[in-house]
């Protein structure tokens, strides 16, 4: 039990186009224990969708990984050579962002859910491969099931899309799985059920589950411990509670102040908080630490890249500050 | 509520269809006093008496204003009559009826070449952008598109008939004899299918790339369906909905275009018995060839615009719910 599903060290990924590379991760560690659930935060840009798409194998051409050392459920595995792409389908399963766009127009949802199937079961019939759909279509919410599955994804809702979308993902019963953004693209209320589906699913599933998101709030609700990754390196890891409670990097400490507390009087005078500046360009990344320049704490330390630091109750920060 | 909504847009469909018709057959009577020279010279030569003149042209019905022969046609035509034939009175209708079945095959048997050939070197080239196989049937494909269909024509005889002497040189084969008429189609057939050939795996191909960068195909690639089946399933199906209008639209247009070839194999057709009575100024004969010829145009662009709905289940939907036009 001790021993991790997921272990990935120094991960850096780069594209190559137009006589220029551009550097989208540098050195990023990810650890998913069994059963374990972690949640990736940051804003747009910070590669934490392309940590993801690089464990499936599902990076462009043009895209150079290189990683430490990775492991996956016992076994090294090299994410440069692609050698991913045999757990897709099998081991690890994906909950896209958009669902308005994951699901073939052209199919039924039954179709596409025995489909995706196909690699897990090889040896199933199609008859109980679309039974198995059903019933799982049934179990995330999805009124009606028997006849919804001969439906077409446009005469489905986005939230019902996007229960079609995590039903996919239960039905290979993957030892890891990703959800990416998987409320972003939904209005508030029907963001609150699919929350809900996803945490239900959470309780009764042994797997492992990896939570991308640009909302501490959704990670809170869903995952035990958070990597925060900032501009294509992670900038601080822990428990969700320890590092929610207590933010030991400025970036982090940035970003739970631009989170709205819905339960907030509303004060019309106030303006919401934001971090001034851009993330950097991942063709000129700054040398020293990646923050520095938006950092309300910036000195002259920052220009040289900041230490890797290890608090007593295993939470890790990069950052010259040293925090009490 | 739901077929009422199907009924409207199929009468829409069939109303613009017919406007169409009406609109080429004005355009084509038209263009006949448009163009030079007299018919009746033509037909009686210049020694003719004036009476000869003015009887040749009642009977065209030249001597009426335009838009009194525009009804004319169309009256004649409710009664099933496209005119007769200038010199042996033959009614145009039977004339036009038993060239078209050969026309006709030489359309179909080319297209559905087209397609056999153009669909399998789309999906080819779509597995591997840039490949090897991509860049060759592009080189191919633009070389088929560019070379007209009656230099194709020429250039197959003259090395599979005449050197090689593996294929009929000339006319459609003994009638009955359905091998003989299948072995007379094939060069004709080669000829006029090779620019569509290209064409559909040029457009095919381009429409399956960007299928192929959808989200729903990330999808599919996340759980690991083989790229095999995304290739022709998942992708193949939404790509194909414009190459279906164009082929539809390119089957009219191969009605048309099978005059050259037609002319050149010397094959009896719809073609060469137009070519023919515009050499000889018979333009009852033309005007009721190139009539039915608009007449299939119009039909097959009807149906590929039909079969497209029926293809995409949210156009089926649309017409379903009443939203279409």
């Amino acid at each position: 039990m001790t021993e991790a599903l997921l272990t990935i060290e120094n991960l850096n990924v780069s594209y190559r186009g137009n006589g220029r590379s551009a550097h989208i991760l540098d050195g990023v560690d990810i650890k998913i224990g069994r059963g374990q659930s972690v949640g990736l935060v940051g804003e747009s840009g910070s590669g934490k969708s392309t940590v993801a798409f690089t464990l499936l194998g599902l990076l462009a051409d043009n895209a150079e990984v290189s990683a430490g050392y990775a492991a996956f459920d016992g076994r090294t595995r090299n994410f440069a050579a692609r050698e991913t792409a045999s757990l897709r389908g099998t081991d690890i399963a994906m909950v896209f962002q958009d669902p308005m766009t994951a699901l073939n127009p052209m199919f039924t949802i039954g179709t596409q859910l025995v489909d995706i199937q196909r690699r897990r079961f090889p040896r199933e019939s199609r008859k109980a491969l679309w039974a198995r759909a059903e019933a799982v279509l049934a179990d995330v919410g999805v009124q009606d099931a028997a006849a919804r599955m001969h439906r077409y994804p446009h005469e489905f809702s986005g939230g019902m899309r996007q229960r079609v979308v995590i039903a996919m993902a239960l039905l290979v019963e993957p030892k890891l799985l990703i959800a990416d953004e998987p409320t972003t693209a939904l209005d508030a209320t029907i963001e609150a059920q699919v929350v809900e589906v996803l945490h239900r699913l959470r309780q009764r599933t042994s797997a492992s589950m990896l939570v991308v998101s640009h909302s501490m709030g959704l990670i809170a609700e869903l995952c035990d411990s958070v990597v925060v990754m900032y501009g294509g390196t992670v900038v601080e890891s822990g428990k969700v509670a320890d590092v929610l409670h207590r933010p030991r990097h400025p970036y982090t400490q940035a970003l739970l102040a631009c989170e709205i507390d819905p339960y907030a009087a509303f004060d019309p005078s106030q303006d919401l908080a934001t971090i001034p500046g851009n993330v950097p360009d991942p063709a000129r990344r700054p040398q020293g630490c990646i923050f520095a320049d938006r950092c309300p704490a910036r000195h002259d330390r920052c220009r040289e890249r900041p230490p890797q630091r290890h608090a007593r109750d295993g939470q890790n920060y990069s950052c010259w500050l040293e925090v009490a | 509520m739901r077929s009422a909504s199907l009924q409207i847009h199929l009468a829409f469909k069939l109303t613009t269809a017919l406007l169409a018709v009406a609109g080429s057959v004005v355009l084509l009577l038209t263009l006949t006093r448009l163009i030079p020279g007299d018919p009746a010279t033509v037909i009686l030569g210049s020694r003719a008496t004036p009476e000869a003149v003015a009887a040749l042209n009642a009977r065209i019905g030249l001597d009426k204003p335009l838009i009194e022969q525009v009804f004319a046609f169309f009256r004649r035509l409710f009664s099933g009559d496209l005119g007769q034939d200038v010199f042996n009175g033959r009614p145009v209708l039977g004339l036009v009826l038993g060239a078209l079945p050969n026309t006709a095959a030489l359309a179909i048997s080319a297209m559905l070449c087209a397609i056999a050939f153009g669909v399998p070197l789309a999906l080819l080239s779509a597995r591997r952008p840039g490949g090897r196989v991509d860049r060759l049937v592009a080189f191919l494909s633009v070389g088929f598109i560019s070379t007209p269909s009656f230099v194709v024509s020429v250039f197959l005889l003259m090395v599979f008939s005449v050197t090689l002497r593996w294929f009929p040189v000339l006319g459609a084969g003994e009638s009955g004899d359905l091998g003989d008429q299948l072995w007379h189609l094939v060069l004709p057939t080669a000829a006029l299918a090779a620019g569509w050939i290209g064409y559909i795996a040029r457009l095919l191909r381009s429409s399956l790339l960007e299928m192929l960068g959808e989200n729903h195909i990330r999808t599919l690639r996340a759980y690991g369906v083989s790229e095999a089946k995304i290739l022709m399933k998942y992708a193949l199906k939404p790509a194909v909905l414009p190459t279906v209008a164009v082929v539809g639209m390119g089957f009219g247009e191969l009605l048309g275009g099978a005059v050259f070839a037609e002319v050149i194999f010397n094959r009896p057709g719809l073609g060469s018995l137009i070519y023919d009575a515009i050499r000889t100024r018979n333009y009852p004969v033309v005007q009721g060839g190139v009539f039915v010829i608009v007449l299939l145009y119009v039909l097959t662009n009807l149906i590929a615009d039909l079969s497209q709905s029926l293809i995409d289940p949210r156009e089926r939907a649309r017409l379903a719910s009443g939203r279409g036009q």
